[in-house]
């Protein structure tokens, strides 16, 4: 009931007079965002350096759409093909150590990947790719307009939703959650952990890569920032903001980052940055669960009290 | 008499020989940089060893403690004209105070969870510090002058030494011999080495193991700051120095192995030279050298040269 009045809300709400360039890229924020949060909330492997798929990926859709003139559906799969043997490659390595080491590895081959990024001679350096045509869809309808283009990415967003799900409420889901709170004895009952944890890296990342191929498409340019470490910190935060292991958290901890950057940023300048470390501070140390998750567990707490008979 | 006419520093070059068509001069002058970023490498992993060996915290900040040693020496010397030598020992002092109050108010409660929180919260950290120092200073770098007893430079033959330079060097690699020596040599060392293994046996023992490690978090940030202070005369001072290079830091204490002190400053130095030559060889790759190294040696022996685990 709670999802079909979001759906609701979704489709009627450029109608509604709210800007739909800011619900798109709100949309492409809330992917990343849930990409991420199948690594974090449901396996328990924090990646510090997501933004490489995303922008990575954005990057290659950004190349194709303008140099090699492809079609936007055509240019969003290659990009996604592209962050998932990203993910592939950085997966393999980072996937030999968890925890602590895991987290410090992704940062750095996502640091490599930004530097990359910065040198190669396709990606235009500092000024990003430019001038990206938003095409049309499968040549039948034209996504120049803001509304067609809309719905194209809230499908896109119902429909990695919807995946998401799926991947969670299935067996191998069930494996993630078994991993995620003990790996040993994961392995023991004779899973193959280090193949479930790839499998999951892979899907966050092409995931990730689709979210920053529709954004470039969305807002018309690739930019260098999508690669930056600071990028992989706000998907960070979106996540643990909205609740890891939420289905709606990260989507929650998108929109509520993505406003904030987008109304405080040309009045408080540097500030914003401040504003984003303390908020991850303030979630670090009071608020582990994330807005999701705490009403969650507040409306659980509530339901206990509800029926204190049943379980004497 | 004719060669007597011509400078001795064309004669020297003119018998020097080159290696892989680079002149050695060349060469010798990137072995002495990367020996310096080699030696801040190895400072500054150094201090992300012990902070995690003790805390088990991945001290993400300490890029940004970095930064505000230097930031803390420039301003002392703009405001109060405190020089190098005093700010020296007065910037890591004040940084280390911070780290103090930083580790009474925020990490000591993180002990007991997952150690990616405290990752989280050191990042938050490092962002609130980068955000404040560039709107109270502005994002472009503020300059530092070398002080008069360490300008110029040596002139020993086959190439030109800056003086601040060597200084550098020998300053970091006597601060790590240092913090080696107590660490591994010294009955606080002693101490210290027994509460990373076995916290609550020691405290049994009467030590107060909360207070050292509220100590070694400011000692291990005030190394970070002193290395700050050391390069504030030859990098610009800006918000922005350390976090680029905290992420390589990180990939250093990956590639020696986060256990061992020994370890952290040998892989700092020599990823510091590696980098280095790669710079004379192969100019695109010396910002990625290190993270590619990091991805070998993960393949081919995961818990890092000398790591424990």
């Amino acid at each position: 009931m709670f999802y079909v009045s979001l759906l609701i809300m979704g489709l009627i709400a450029p109608w509604l007079g709210i800007y739909p360039v800011y619900l798109m890229t709100l949309y492409c924020y809330a992917i990343f965002a849930c990409a991420f949060n199948l690594m974090l909330g449901y396996s328990g492997m924090l990646s510090f350096g997501h933004a490489a798929y995303f922008g990575f990926s954005s990057y290659i859709t950004a190349h194709l759409i303008t140099v090699y003139k492809l079609s936007t559906v055509v240019a969003i799969f290659a990009g996604m093909t592209t962050s998932c043997l990203l993910g592939l490659v950085i997966g393999f390595i980072a996937i030999r150590r968890s925890g602590i080491y895991f987290a410090m590895i992704t940062l750095a081959l996502s640091q490599l990947v930004y530097f990359v990024c910065l040198q190669a001679s396709f990606t235009g350096g500092e000024n990003g790719i430019q001038g990206v045509s938003r095409g049309d869809l499968l040549g039948l309808v034209s996504l120049k307009d803001d509304l067609s283009m809309y719905y194209f990415v809230f499908l896109v967003f119902v429909m990695v939703f919807l995946f998401i799900q799926r991947v969670v409420n299935s067996p191998f889901g069930q494996v993630l959650k078994a991993i995620r709170e003990n790996e040993t004895r994961a392995c023991s009952l004779g899973y193959f952990v280090d193949r479930q944890k790839l499998l999951v890296f892979v899907i966050s990342s092409t995931l990730a890569g689709l979210a920053g191929s529709l954004k470039c498409v969305v807002l018309g340019f690739a930019a260098l920032s999508d690669v930056l470490q600071a990028t992989s910190g706000e998907v960070i935060l979106m996540t643990m903001l909205g609740g890891a292991g939420t289905f709606i958290g990260p989507v929650l901890g998108a929109g509520i980052v993505v406003t904030l950057q987008d109304t405080l940023s040309d009045k408080v300048g540097s500030w914003v940055t401040v504003i984003i470390g303390a908020i991850f501070v303030l979630c670090v140390m009071a608020f582990r669960k994330g807005i999701a998750g705490e009403v969650h567990a507040f409306l659980s707490r509530r339901l206990e009290k509800g029926a204190p008979s049943e379980n004497p | 008499m004719v060669s007597r006419c011509v400078s001795p520093f064309f004669l020297r070059q003119h018998a020097m020989s080159d290696i892989f068509g680079i002149p050695t001069q060349v060469i010798l002058g990137q072995l002495l940089l990367g020996l310096l970023n080699g030696s801040f490498y190895a400072m500054l992993s150094l201090g992300l060893a012990v902070i995690f060996g003790l805390l088990g915290v991945v001290n993400f900040a300490h890029g940004a403690f970095y930064m505000l040693g230097a930031y803390a020496a420039w301003f002392l010397w703009g405001r109060f004209g405190v020089n190098y030598w005093v700010a020296l020992l007065l910037a890591p002092l004040v940084v280390g105070i911070l780290g103090v109050g930083l580790e009474r108010t925020f990490l000591k409660h993180l002990y007991k969870i997952d150690p990616l929180y405290g990752l989280l919260l050191t990042f938050g950290l490092s962002l609130i510090a980068e955000g404040v120092l560039r709107e109270l200073f502005g994002s472009s770098g503020q300059s530092y002058p070398v002080p008069d007893l360490l300008k110029g430079a040596l002139d020993v033959g086959f190439m030109i030494l800056p003086i601040y330079r060597v200084w550098v060097i020998v300053a970091s690699l006597s601060v790590c011999f240092l913090t080696w020596y107590l660490i591994e040599c010294t009955r606080l060392g002693a101490n210290l080495r027994a509460a990373t293994e076995n916290p609550k046996l020691v405290q049994a023992f009467g030590i107060n193991v909360p207070r050292m490690v509220m100590l070694t978090y400011g000692a291990g940030v005030a190394l970070a700051a002193f290395a700050g202070v050391l390069s504030a005369p030859i990098i610009q001072v800006s918000p922005l120095m350390g976090s680029s290079l905290v992420i390589v830091v990180f990939a250093v204490v990956v590639i020696g192995g986060m256990g061992s002190i020994l370890g952290a400053i040998l892989s700092g130095l020599s990823l510091g030279v590696i980098e280095g030559f790669t710079k004379v060889l192969y100019p695109e790759a010396s910002n990625i050298v290190v993270f590619v190294i990091m991805a070998v040696v993960l393949c081919w022996r995961p818990s890092g040269f000398f790591g424990k685990d």
